[in-house]
């Protein structure tokens, strides 16, 4: 059977319009969903072990499980199209080559939360997918699937695009919905979760691109059928990407469970000539390093998890042995101590202490004792230190940094200078 | 006695019937006005480049929200310009696919060619160099925008090439003007 | 905040148990069992957002659990049986302030703060003693934030404190967070003066030393080195409870005193920024002076002269004042026997407050205090302007609507003190409250419906609501369609909640708005046992005043047809209470006239004899409240030799507390009054209180300049009290609430080491003593006939800034205020002729400007009350208006703003059912 998420997608053709999305069997599943009871629906995704596609792989019918049953007020599904996690393209590619599946998934995903209105929270720089959504959700209105009469239907939907202006904590959900009500995007406490207070107080559900666009062929395939589509324990397909010096980088849908040995040699084409493996990150930037003994993990949440790092994205950042990790560390950092939000102390004031440190140890003028300093800040900005999980993302390329390449943080700090120096230069003049 | 405050009053601007009505059509989108202030401020960038203090106060007074609020949401978003920009925004990616690409080497052309750093304008006011975080296309990297082109696997080659398009542009439309 | 109290539970902290209360964060239980946990964020008025990290503690899931996981204490509620530790996070506790510190700019020798600084304190406490960052610190530029704050971003540790009291607690909209990572900053947009009228709150609610007390500023001194006391302040009805610190002779600055049952942790800007007038010489007189006549030039005389003239002056009447004290004014009736004792107060006034006290003796609802305020659920304000007439009282309102959050977050089991998710819950969810008003208020923002009508209307209105209640009141007429619609929604309103509040006073001018407002209560109470009403007054001592009146109806206008040729008047300008040519006229009669008071006036500048008194700041005594509430203020500091309290002018010989008692003894309702003090001979092991602190430096060097040998230190004949840093302890035996400070605790925060609970009852000091109490549940008068003289064509302007007598001879406040003015709606000034721009001539007055506002009852004209330029009562009743054209407003003149609620004047009013 077709793939969940890339069948249409062809990029030398781009994205289908509404009638070729529909003679591809497209919004099929609107009227399917609509024939089961919401709560059924629920039970139905459940059951399949969708994991959340954004990052957590938390199981996403669970999470719907948790929303009151509907009061007469407004229920709210908002789409986390804020994709900005270091080194991730994959939300990019579905929306812009496939935009219909993502509405069609909106649609049976707010039947099943009986949400009222949906808004789907776009990055801002993805100006592409915003044209490409905009139109979608026109075709979507005026062909019946949205508005007053969804597919013929009692059951009304509005859908809206919101477009952002670039913050990296919008990822974060409640920070989303703080920025989506024309707030500053600082993350909520939980609980309340959002699926009790969320958008403007009321039930809101924020899940991510990928996991609602899984949503269409699980309510037209079945629960047996997703599960099929993963190579383990774990369900479904998921999309997988690789960047950096590799042959041929790039993003495909695979099953969760495929080897990295199988998405670098057979996918991406190996290393480039010169070029060894060093590390990788293994789904964005704020998971922890994996080294090239971990070449035959199986992708999935559970595997990565059990090396002490995450899946994440699954869109792997390949190091090679030509790249100062320290910098490729401190540029991470760098990204997060901006993008920190400012509202908790560890984060705000802990990360751009990082920043100046590696910063120092990278352009030669670290000292001994902020080895001490950067590890004792891992466990500062750790797990359950902070308010919400940018900081403790940022944290795990820099406590597995720390793990994995002393010998470099070392050598940095006692030649005080970048012992890869030579080698960048050398690509600079290649 | 009283103490004198040393500021000129600024005014609000009156927002133009294209900026109105692109505000108006975003406020069927959301219960309350204030969501719409992102919204507002982009359409008002969009149209004027930058959002000034005029155009600051001009929204706040449309949507009846205070200023301080806007402020602080304008404030927060990387991609409102509370300052003057150049007519082409150049939004090179830092982030680490483009870094290990050699976005610093970019970086270190546009400079020497155009004369300006991160977060400067050129004297003609024609470029405006800024650093974005990941632009989600890693695998075409090096990436860059300007303004709402995304551009990929950026080189030196290319990007010279980019400059000097813009450029020309540039001065066709200063002629026809 | 929560209804009722929970059972409760028993937690252990570092092996030590204690009994907490699981409504309340695991925060505020660890401060109220005693121990010290470091925090920012969180502040007992404001409860927990859980941002800054610094109240780590750690949590053991069980016996076994060896390691526990890190939890922020505001933000958990105690757990039955759970064991916690603060020791196991203080590595954290320390790496927090660490963090916060890394851009501090480490300036505590020249920073305001320094010396009562939370974040000095916190950071000794944390234990962070060595800066490991060694990179650039981030610096910001400061704003002007007009004359009441300075502003000094580089100290900023970005606890968000400010924005959430400005915004969220007090209902401000200019300050805000801006930018974001480690660049957040809090300002304003542009510069320029803070508008919220409770903005000098932020210099105590920062931790640290970013938002400052400029005028402090100016004339600073660390908060050892003040010499305080307990004080009431002098502002309004509400009696705020101050901290006065004094230096060198000079009143440095005012702050906050907590009181759990009045002003809590804050106060407003009049009555922080206010008292200016104590140290200017151009206002006040320090020594006293004899005139031949009315218009010869003053002569200094000692104070026995002085003494002896007033002695010599027999058969004198007196006229007191709402702003003096009730001892000077008891000594004063004493002085000329209660026949010839009158209240320096208007007819109107007087009547008004008269009939105030006999509500609040008859009425069968309770008299709100400012926390039954906050605790009510559903209000409505009857003609009163409180931001600008009682401030702290709107900001009780203020916090009243909040009672529909917190109901919709208990039913979704959200912890009240979790803010941020209390307040999203509900949205613009409020408990209701209206307004009934000639004019846009600032409190439109949060109310259900402010109807614009004139006070005789709303009256109207009032007892149309009553009527729904017991029909024994009589529907009025009158009413329209929409005020219908409105009595209706009240009434809906009313029947829902569980503490009406009706809130009315006589700085409406109205007598039938306060007649109204009583017998709305009254009705109410028949359905509603907690109902209650609160009569606000205009001065500091006018219930006070109106208790030594007792039966007399001696007002001012009486005073004035005696035809007296001698007359002594103790702190009260009468050209404030009663229209100019009466007064002229009534002085220009008099063969003596003597005038006690510590301001020049313009009743003083034609006195015969002129008696320097000593402002609250000098003199101790006693204030009543708009609740009855007598308080007992002590002096701060004693002021210049030639300067005498009041009380040692009328009674030379007369201690206070002899006079207090006598008041106590004397005065129908005033037994309380013996309970205020601890007595006069209350000492703790032969020591009394001292005013300075321990660390108060400088006593041997600070005149030096003057004289080498110390001075003996200064006496107190009044009180308990010693001007000295010798003395009880103030944490231990001390029954008198000086300056909080406690070990390791030198800012204001330590106040909760003062209180049996965060947030609760001092353990010591007295809160005062509600006279009017009833004691036995009291006989119900009947319903009050509303006064239906009343015109209504014109109706009293107040501002915050300006309208009240001491505060508007400060400089700081004169930043913030205006000259007189006269305001109509546009429409009225159509029909009849007033062009916009231009002025009008007020009758006896001359020109003022005219301001056009729709948000103006139509068919009443509103004037300004006491901004220079317009005597307010040559105007009221009848007001007569001629247009001026040709008037050209002044330069400075700027009516932006002026009515400062006309930035609301957006009404969000939904009429209709």
């Amino acid at each position: 059977m077709d793939k969940a998420l890339t069948k249409n997608i062809d990029e030398t053709r781009g994205p289908l319009d509404y009638q070729g999305y529909v003679a591809a069997g497209g919004y099929a599943s609107v009227a399917k969903a609509m024939e089961m009871a919401p709560r059924d629906m629920m039970a139905l995704i459940k059951e399949a072990g969708l994991g959340g596609r954004g990052g957590a792989g938390f199981n996403t019918g669970l999470k719907w499980s948790f929303i009151p049953e509907p009061d007469g007020g407004p229920r709210y599904l908002v789409v986390n199209a804020d994709e900005m996690e270091p080194g991730t393209f994959k939300d990019r590619l579905l929306m812009e080559q496939d935009p219909h599946l993502l509405i069609e998934g909106v649609i049976a995903s707010a039947w099943a939360l009986q949400a009222t209105t949906a808004y789907i929270f776009l990055r801002g720089e993805y100006t592409d997918a915003e044209e490409l959504l905009l139109t979608a959700i026109d075709e979507a209105y005026a062909h019946g699937m949205l508005g007053t009469s969804v597919n013929g239907s009692d059951y009304r939907l509005e859908l809206y695009l919101h477009t952002s202006a670039g913050r990296y904590i919008c990822g974060e959900e409640t920070a989303l919905i703080n920025a989506l009500e024309g707030q500053r995007a600082t993350p909520r406490a939980k609980p309340p979760f959002p699926q009790i207070s969320g958008l403007w107080g009321r039930p809101t559900l924020v899940n991510n691109v990928e996991t609602i666009c899984n949503i269409p062929s699980i309510v037209l395939n079945g629960v047996d059928w997703f599960k099929q589509q993963g190579l383990g324990e774990e369900a479904g397909s998921k999309m997988f990407g690789i960047s950096g010096r590799v042959n041929n980088p790039g993003c495909w849908e695979l099953p969760l469970g495929t080897t990295f040995r199988t998405l670098l040699e057979d996918y991406a084409g190996g290393m480039r000539e010169g070029y060894s493996l060093k590390a990788f990150l293994p789904g964005g930037g704020s998971t922890d390093f994996l080294m090239p003994e971990h070449l035959d993990v199986p992708m999935s949440y559970s595997e990565v998890g059990k090396l002490g790092s995450r899946l994440g994205t699954a869109l792997v950042m390949v190091l090679d042995d030509k790249t100062c990790p320290i910098g490729c560390i401190h540029n991470l950092i760098k990204f997060f101590s901006h993008e920190s939000c400012g509202w908790c102390t560890p984060c705000r004031d802990g990360l751009p202490w990082v920043e100046h440190m590696l910063l120092e140890i990278e352009q030669g003028r670290g000292k001994r004792e902020y080895l001490d300093i950067l590890k004792e800040m891992t466990g500062y900005m750790g797990p359950g230190k902070t308010f919400c999980a940018l900081a403790p993302g940022a944290m795990a390329p820099l406590q597995s940094g720390l793990k994995h390449f002393m010998a470099e943080f070392e050598q940095h700090i006692d030649e005080q200078c970048c012992p890869y120096k030579h080698d960048h230069q050398l690509q600079r003049s290649a | 006695m009283s103490e004198m405050i040393a500021t000129t009053k600024k005014q609000s601007r009156q927002l133009s019937a294209e900026e109105i009505r692109e505000i108006e059509h975003e406020k069927t989108h959301y219960p309350y006005t204030q969501a719409v202030g992102l919204e507002a401020l982009k359409i008002v960038q969009k149209h004027q480049g930058w959002v000034s203090d005029e155009s600051l106060l001009a929204v706040a007074e449309y949507l009846d929200i205070p200023v301080a609020d806007l402020e602080g949401v304008a404030t927060f978003f990387n991609m409102i310009f509370r300052r003057p920009v150049g007519k082409n925004v150049i939004c090179l990616c830092d982030s680490v696919a483009c870094w290990m690409l050699g976005c610093d080497d970019l970086k270190a052309q546009i400079t020497s060619r155009l004369g300006i750093e991160y977060g400067e304008t050129t004297e003609d006011g024609e470029f405006t160099l800024l650093p974005v975080p990941c632009l989600g296309a890693c695998d075409k990297a090096p990436v860059l925008m300007v303004g709402r082109e995304t551009h990929r696997h950026v080189d030196p080659e290319n990007l010279d090439q980019l400059l000097n398009e813009l450029q020309r542009e540039n001065t066709k439309s200063k002629k026809t003007m | 905040m929560a209804d009722g109290m929970s059972e409760k539970v028993s937690i252990t902290i570092d092996n030590q148990a204690i009994e907490v209360d699981p409504d309340k964060n695991l925060l505020e239980e660890v401060l109220s069992a005693g121990l010290d946990l470091p925090y920012f964020c969180w502040h007992p008025s404001m409860d927990s957002v859980g941002s800054c990290r610094q109240c780590a503690m750690t949590e053991y899931a069980d016996e076994e659990d060896q390691h526990g996981r890190l939890i922020m204490a505001c933000m958990s509620s105690p757990r039955d049986g759970a064991r916690y530790s603060l020791q196991a996070a203080a590595d954290f506790r320390a790496e927090i302030i660490e963090g916060m510190m890394i851009s501090h700019p480490h300036d505590c020798a020249v920073c305001e703060e320094g010396g009562e600084c939370h974040l000095q304190d916190m950071t000794v406490m944390s234990g962070h003693t060595y800066r490991r960052y060694d990179g650039t610190k981030v610096t910001h530029r400061n704003q002007n934030l007009g004359p009441f704050i300075g502003h000094e971003m580089n100290r900023c540790i970005t606890c968000y404190r400010c924005v959430r009291f400005y915004r969220d607690y007090a209902g401000g909209t200019d300050l805000g967070a801006q930018a974001s990572h480690h660049h957040v900053y809090f300002g304003r947009y542009d510069d320029g003066p803070l508008e919220s009228e409770f903005s000098g709150n932020l210099a105590e609610v920062c931790p640290t030393g970013v938002f400052t007390d400029k005028v402090f500023s100016k004339h600073y001194s660390r908060k050892w080195d003040l010499q305080t006391s307990p004080s009431i302040c002098a502002g309004c009805s509400i009696g705020c409870n101050i901290n006065p610190g004094e230096r060198y002779g000079t009143l440095r600055r005012v702050v906050n005193r907590y009181n759990d049952e009045v002003n809590g942790y804050f106060i407003c800007d009049r009555g922080r920024f206010g008292t200016g007038y104590v140290n200017d010489d151009a206002v006040r007189i320090r020594q006293s002076m004899t005139r031949s006549s009315q218009d010869a030039d003053p002569v200094l005389v000692s104070n026995a002269d002085a003494l002896q003239q007033l002695q010599d002056m027999s058969g004198a009447i007196g006229i007191g004042s709402p702003r003096a004290s009730m001892e000077a004014n008891f000594a004063l009736r004493e002085k000329v026997g209660k026949a010839n004792f009158y209240a320096g107060l208007s007819q109107q006034e007087f009547a008004i407050l008269q009939q105030i006290l006999s509500i609040y003796q008859d009425t069968p609802a309770h008299i709100a205090s400012l926390k039954d305020v906050e605790a009510s659920d559903a209000v409505l304000i009857l003609g009163e302007d409180l931001t600008n007439t009682a401030a702290r009282m709107a900001l009780a309102v203020r916090q009243s609507v909040r009672h529909r959050s917190f109901e919709k977050a208990a039913e979704q089991k959200i912890p009240l003190w979790h803010d941020a998710a209390v307040r999203k819950l509900a949205m613009d969810e409020r408990s209701p409250l209206y307004i009934l008003s000639p004019h846009a208020t600032r409190l439109d923002d949060v109310s259900e419906t402010t109807h614009i009508c004139n006070a005789g209307q709303a009256a109207r209105i009032a007892a149309a609501v009553a009527s729904r209640f017991d029909k024994e009141v009589l529907a009025p007429e009158k009413l329209d369609k929409a005020e219908q619609a409105l009595v209706k929604r009240i009434t809906a309103s009313f029947k829902g909640a569980r503490q009406p509040l009706i809130i009315a006073g006589s700085n409406s001018m109205s007598l039938p708005l306060v007649q109204s407002a009583a017998n709305l209560a009254q009705a109410l109470y028949q359905k509603n046992e907690l109902t209650q009403l609160a009569l606000v007054g205009s001065e500091a001592n006018g219930l006070g005043l109106m208790l030594l009146m007792e039966d007399s109806q001696q007002d001012l206008q009486q005073a004035f047809a005696t035809g007296t040729q001698s007359a002594i008047v103790v702190e009260n300008d009468l050209y404030r209470r009663a229209p100019t040519a009466e007064v002229d006229h009534f002085i220009a009669g008099l063969e003596q006239l003597a005038v006690i008071d510590n301001i020049k006036t313009r009743t003083g500048e034609q006195a015969h004899l002129v008696c320097a008194s000593a402002t609250f700041a000098e003199s101790s005594g006693t204030f009543v409240n708009y609740e009855g509430r007598a308080q007992h203020y002590y002096a701060t500091f004693k002021p210049v030799d030639s300067i005498l309290p009041a009380t040692r002018w009328l009674a030379p010989e007369t201690s206070l507390a002899t006079l207090t008692q006598a008041c106590s003894q004397t005065l129908a309702n005033c037994a309380g009054m013996a309970d205020l003090t601890p007595g006069q001979d209350y000492h703790y092991a032969g020591l009394l209180v001292p005013r300075q602190q321990f660390r108060y430096s400088g006593r041997t060097a600070m005149r030096a300049n003057k004289n080498v040998h110390e001075p003996k230190q200064e006496q107190d004949p009044d009180g308990i009290m010693s001007y000295s840093m010798e003395g009880v302890s103030p944490l231990k035996e001390a029954r008198v609430f000086n300056t909080p400070w406690a070990p390791g605790w030198n800012s204001n925060q330590s106040v909760f080491k003062f209180q049996d609970e965060v947030g609760g009852h001092l353990k010591q000091s007295s809160i005062g003593v509600r006279l009017l109490d009833k004691r036995n549940s009291a006989e119900e008068g009947g319903y009050i006939a509303l006064d239906s003289s009343e015109k209504n064509t014109a109706f009293p302007l107040y501002h915050l800034f300006g309208s009240e007598e001491l505060s508007a001879q400060s400089q700081a406040i004169q930043a913030r205020a205006t000259s007189a003015y006269v305001a109509m709606n546009p429409a009225d000034a159509d029909r009849l002729g007033f062009n916009a721009g231009g002025g009008v001539t007020v009758q006896g007055n001359g020109v003022v400007p005219l301001l056009l506002r729709d948000s103006i009852a139509t068919g009443s004209v509103g004037i300004s009350v006491g901004l220079p330029g317009l005597n307010v009562h040559d105007v009221l009743p009848d007001v007569s208006l001629e247009p001026a054209p040709q008037w050209q407003a002044p330069p400075q003149w700027q009516p932006d703003n002026i009515i400062v609620s006309d930035r609301l004047h957006k009404l969000h009013e939904q009429e209709g059912d």
